[in-house]
């Protein structure tokens, strides 16, 4: 079904113990339902999915959430074999570092999942109650180390710019994340997003989020420390040893083929030859209930969509896109005087068929994308 | 737009006979915004029957949208209400409801002339206040008879006593008889309406005399065309007559006459005294002067009525579309609204920075916002408005001597032997707490002092000032160091040479032609150094710095740099994030269409007019 050969996997698992209150995706902190529908749920769409888009090989697998470790492990297995996919294929599971989570690793591990991406946020206490994390800077630790022995391939999260938090202290503390670090990190600037607890927050005048100018500080160091450690810029907010690039999420960026399930999961989907966007009904409860016809929204994408697209995740990649893909998809080239007015300002790059951002360029990408589109 | 209430469809009766002018009272309210001056009208309609409960919309006499919203009368609207008064006579009562701004003084003045008295209303929680007392002034000047009437009386904190005394000595009005009422409760409204019949005159006209009329408004309604509203000084107006407007020199013939009750009321004749409207095929509103004298083609009278004035645009500037592609849209509304407001002018422009679009004159800034804001509301499109300019007198080297009306039209300065700008003088009544910041207000304007007097609390300073200084934000400026205390109004004096220059503003190297304008010498340098720290707030941060300047000539003499973008990225990006990604560049794809691009640079809409203001 995929034009690329290859096409991802992603199970949406969208409850926590907690809800923190940076975050804005789709969670609860309600299970609602015992684990046997929820498998058969999931069992269903794999089914629905393969008879709707053709038999599908999936390249890789990932359990996003919410909090995915949260569900058992034999369902993680269950829903592993039911999707068969390639030999070989990363499988990734999100996890919180708490001693409660670490207990399961090896059985998760054994289901077939080799890939942890585990939300460590911060290693220092005060920024952990801050985030409202409900693990300590020690705890994160042990349950890091355990980790690395455990899977094959380990990632784990940051949140910088937080208010207050000076360059010594984030170069301080991504020295320690950059030591315990298996080939892969995920670097995320503190946003502060619609609908969240921070939001209100900032709204009331509690704190302030870090500036411009100061993130913009934060980047660099992070980017320049990463670089000297090995872990390469490959995406935005992604630094990888080579080889540690996280597959699934390449497909992402790569503007490549997924199916999603589970409550609220959004797919991009080949159904003869047309691309679709697909969107799962994002209320558990009513998830549960549907079929599986009734809880993915279909619709085409038109070629200037999925140029757009293309365009907006493929330039975080350091990689940049192909041009004569764009244009094959928008039917007409990216703007040639533009293109050199940014080349001139020293923020893209542009080698035969590869548009790429510069590192400046980077850091401005949502305004450099908005220009080309 | 006066004609929401009374619709089309209700008519009454005819009226066949002439009223004796000594059964008439024409009566206007001057009030400050908010004492009440709407709230009385509705209830003497409701109370005199004019209305009925179901028809009675709140406040009936503002009726615009607009007016509404900026608690303002920009038309002078009227309505006839009948009253048997206690001496068991049947009285008319007009009411005229005047605009109340500075830039509409002239229509204020005309429409208190039309009538013989006027009711003082005064908050009696709240007292005289700034507003009231240059309104009633205008009344004063123009011979009114006034009854000061105190609303709010059933407020706790109405302090009738302390607001009498307040009229007497700051206005100087004997005011032991002041009515004292409840606009909102109805207290008292029944001894207004007898304080209209007994203190205030009849009209006096001759009713065998040759027909004299004053054209005291007129607006255009999609049905009738250009309906006038005349008041009769001296013999009779009937359908089918033919008339003419003896300073416009043009004649019509009368298709309907009669009043508004306040429904539209069809009428036979109108005879001394009286208020009411006149239809005859007029197309625009632009041929119907307010002033004008109306008379009786056949049999005219000997001589216009005095105190006619043409009227004048003050302040230009451009309105050109933020789409390129309305501009025929808005040829199409500027067009429509001319149709019913004459006071404003409009040529075609060409800017280079802007594309196309008009240059637009107009009474003064109030005027010119309400006209904007129409264009945006009514027809829905988005403007951007150029920076106000006055009509300059450039005296060229060859001798000849242009009007200049756009700062962009300038041409080479070797070409200019000297420039001329409008005076005006001004009168401002302030309590004297303040006086001290508007003395600063018109010195820093350039103002000469012309007298200072006191009465009682209140100062009057007279100042003449360059009307350059006062076109853009000194009504705002005053009333923001008085607390709106201060009453303020002007009239052009004529014209003078002073050294004045173009001053352009460069962005990223670029002159944007829009944002040109002309400045006292003396002024440039602060001023353009104010425009360009203001545009640097205005202008968001591009991918790349961008320089701006100001200039006299090829000499710059202000610049600031907006720094270029630091950090501008989506911190997480997956599967689930695309299409959120993609409808967020959609919609900021469409809010660019608020953005003017000039070179690289895009700015907003709005930084055109505030890049101007000065915040002293």
């Amino acid at each position: 079904m995929s034009d690329t050969g290859k096409t991802g996997l992603y199970i949406h698992w969208p409850f926590c113990t907690r809800i923190c209150p940076y975050c804005d995706f789709n969670v609860y902190k309600d299970r609602g339902a015992d684990e046997a529908a929820w498998e058969e749920a999931l069992r269903a769409d794999l089914e629905w999915w393969a008879q709707k888009a053709g038999a599908t090989l999936y390249t890789s697998v990932y359990f996003g959430g919410g909090t995915p470790s949260l569900m058992a492990p034999s369902l993680a297995r269950a829903v592993i074999e039911a999707a068969a996919p390639v030999a070989g294929a990363e499988i990734t599971l999100e996890a919180n570092p708490t001693d409660a989570e670490r207990e399961r690793f090896t059985d998760f591990a054994a289901a077939g999942v080799n890939r942890l991406s585990l939300g460590v946020q911060s290693l220092r206490d005060e920024a952990l109650a801050f985030l409202g994390r409900n693990h300590s800077a020690t705890e994160t630790i042990k349950v890091l180390e355990f980790a690395r022995g455990a899977f094959e391939r380990l990632t784990f999260d940051l949140i910088y710019a937080r208010p207050g938090q000076s360059l010594d202290v984030w170069r301080a503390e991504l020295a320690e994340a950059l030591a315990l670090a298996k080939g892969h990190l995920s670097l995320y600037q503190l946003t502060i997003e619609p609908g969240t607890a921070f939001e209100k927050a900032v709204a009331r005048g509690d704190w302030a989020p870090a500036d411009e100018e100061m993130t913009a500080a934060h980047y660099d160091l992070a980017q320049a420390m990463c670089a000297d450690a090995g872990l390469a810029p490959y995406e935005v907010s992604n630094n990888a040893a080579p080889g540690h690039e996280a597959q699934h999420n390449l497909l992402y960026w790569r503007y490549q083929d997924y199916v999603g399930i589970g409550p609220g999961a959004h797919g991009r989907v080949r159904i003869d030859g047309q691309l679709y966007e697909t969107v799962a009904l994002d209320k558990p409860g009513e998830y549960l209930a549907a079929t599986p016809e009734q809880r993915f929204a279909l619709s085409p994408l038109t070629g200037v969509e999925q140029a757009v697209e293309m365009l907006s995740m493929g330039l975080r990649l350091s990689e940049g896109i192909s041009l004569a893909r764009y244009e094959a998809l928008a039917g007409a080239p990216l703007n040639d005087r533009t293109l050199t007015e940014m080349a001139g300002d020293g923020l893209v790059h542009v080698e035969g068929d590869r548009l790429s951002l510069t590192a400046d360029g980077r850091r401005v990408l949502n305004a450099i994308v908005a220009s080309l589109v | 737009m006066a004609i929401v209430v009374w619709s089309q469809a209700v008519y009454t009766h005819a009226s066949m006979s002439i009223i004796d002018p000594s059964r008439i009272r024409n009566f206007s309210i001057v009030a400050h915004i908010d004492h009440g001056k709407s709230t009385l009208a509705d209830r003497l309609i409701q109370v005199t029957g004019g209305l009925t409960d179901r028809e009675m919309q709140e406040q009936v006499l503002d009726n615009m949208e607009l007016e509404r919203e900026r608690g303002i009368t920009i038309k002078a609207q009227t309505v006839r209400l009948k009253y048997k008064a206690q001496d068991g006579i049947e009285y008319t009562l007009n009411l005229i409801d005047t605009p109340g701004h500075v830039d509409f003084a002239y229509e204020v003045n005309r429409s208190l002339a039309a009538c013989e008295g006027s009711l003082l209303v005064v908050d009696a929680s709240q007292g005289v206040e700034a507003q009231t007392l240059a309104n009633v002034y205008q009344a004063i000047e123009v011979d009114h008879e006034i009854v000061p009437v105190l609303n709010k009386i059933d407020l706790p904190a109405a302090d009738v006593e302390r607001v009498k005394e307040q009229i007497e000595d700051v206005i100087g009005l004997d005011a032991s008889d002041a009515v004292e009422i409840s606009a909102k409760t109805g207290i008292g409204i029944d001894k207004v309406l007898e304080a209209i019949v007994t203190r205030l005159p009849a009209p006096e006209g001759e009713l065998k005399a040759p027909l004299k009329a004053m054209l005291v408004d007129s607006w255009y309604d999609s049905y009738l065309g250009v309906v006038v509203l005349v008041r009769i000084i001296d013999g009779q107006l009937k359908k089918g007559m033919k008339i003419r407007m003896m300073r416009a020199g043009v004649a019509y013939t009368v298709d309907q006459i009669g009043t508004f009750n306040p429904k539209r009321t069809n009428a036979e004749v109108l005879g001394p005294g009286e208020i009411g409207f006149l239809t005859a095929s007029i197309k625009e509103v632009a041929d119907t002067r307010v002033g004008d004298t109306i008379t009786e083609e056949r049999r005219p009278a000997d001589e216009p009525l005095p105190g006619f004035r043409p009227a004048q645009p003050v302040v230009f500037c451009g309105l050109f579309p933020v789409d390129s592609s309305e501009f025929e849209d808005l040829r199409d509304a500027i067009g429509k609204l001319r149709l019913n407001d004459a006071s404003f002018e409009y040529e075609m422009e060409t800017s280079a920075a802007l594309g196309f679009g008009f240059r637009c004159g107009f009474l003064g800034l109030l005027h010119l916002e309400i006209i904007r804001e129409r264009i945006e509301r009514e027809f829905n499109i988005d403007l951007i408005t150029t920076a106000p300019s006055v009509v300059y007198h450039m005296h060229l080297t060859d001798g000849t001597m242009k009007e200049l009306h756009n700062p962009a039209d300038m041409p080479d300065p070797v070409k200019i032997d000297h420039l001329e700008e409008p005076w005006i003088k001004a009168t401002i009544l302030v309590p004297d707490e303040f006086l001290g910041g508007v003395l600063k207000l018109c010195e820093d304007r350039r103002g000469i002092q012309q007298d200072l007097t006191y009465a009682g609390s209140r100062a009057m300073v007279v100042y003449e000032l360059p009307l350059n200084e006062v076109v853009f934000d000194f009504y705002d400026r005053l009333k923001s160091i008085t607390k709106g205390y201060a009453s303020f109004d002007y009239q052009i004096i004529g014209y003078r040479t002073d050294n004045l220059v173009k001053m352009q503003i460069l962005v990223n190297e670029e002159p944007v032609d829009a944002l040109s304008i002309i400045v006292h010498r003396d002024k440039a340098e602060a001023r353009g150094r104010v425009m360009c720290e203001k545009l640097k707030e205005l202008i968001p941060r591009h991918l790349f710095k961008i320089p701006v300047q100001a200039a006299i000539g090829g000499r710059v003499i202000a610049r600031e740099t907006i720094a270029a973008m630091r950090k501008d990225v989506t911190a997480k990006c997956y599967g689930g994030d695309i299409t959120r990604k993609r409808k967020l560049l959609e919609k900021q794809k469409a809010g660019k269409k608020k953005m003017r691009q000039f070179g690289r640079v895009e700015i907003p809409q709005e930084a055109f007019i505030k890049a101007l203001k000065m915040d002293e």
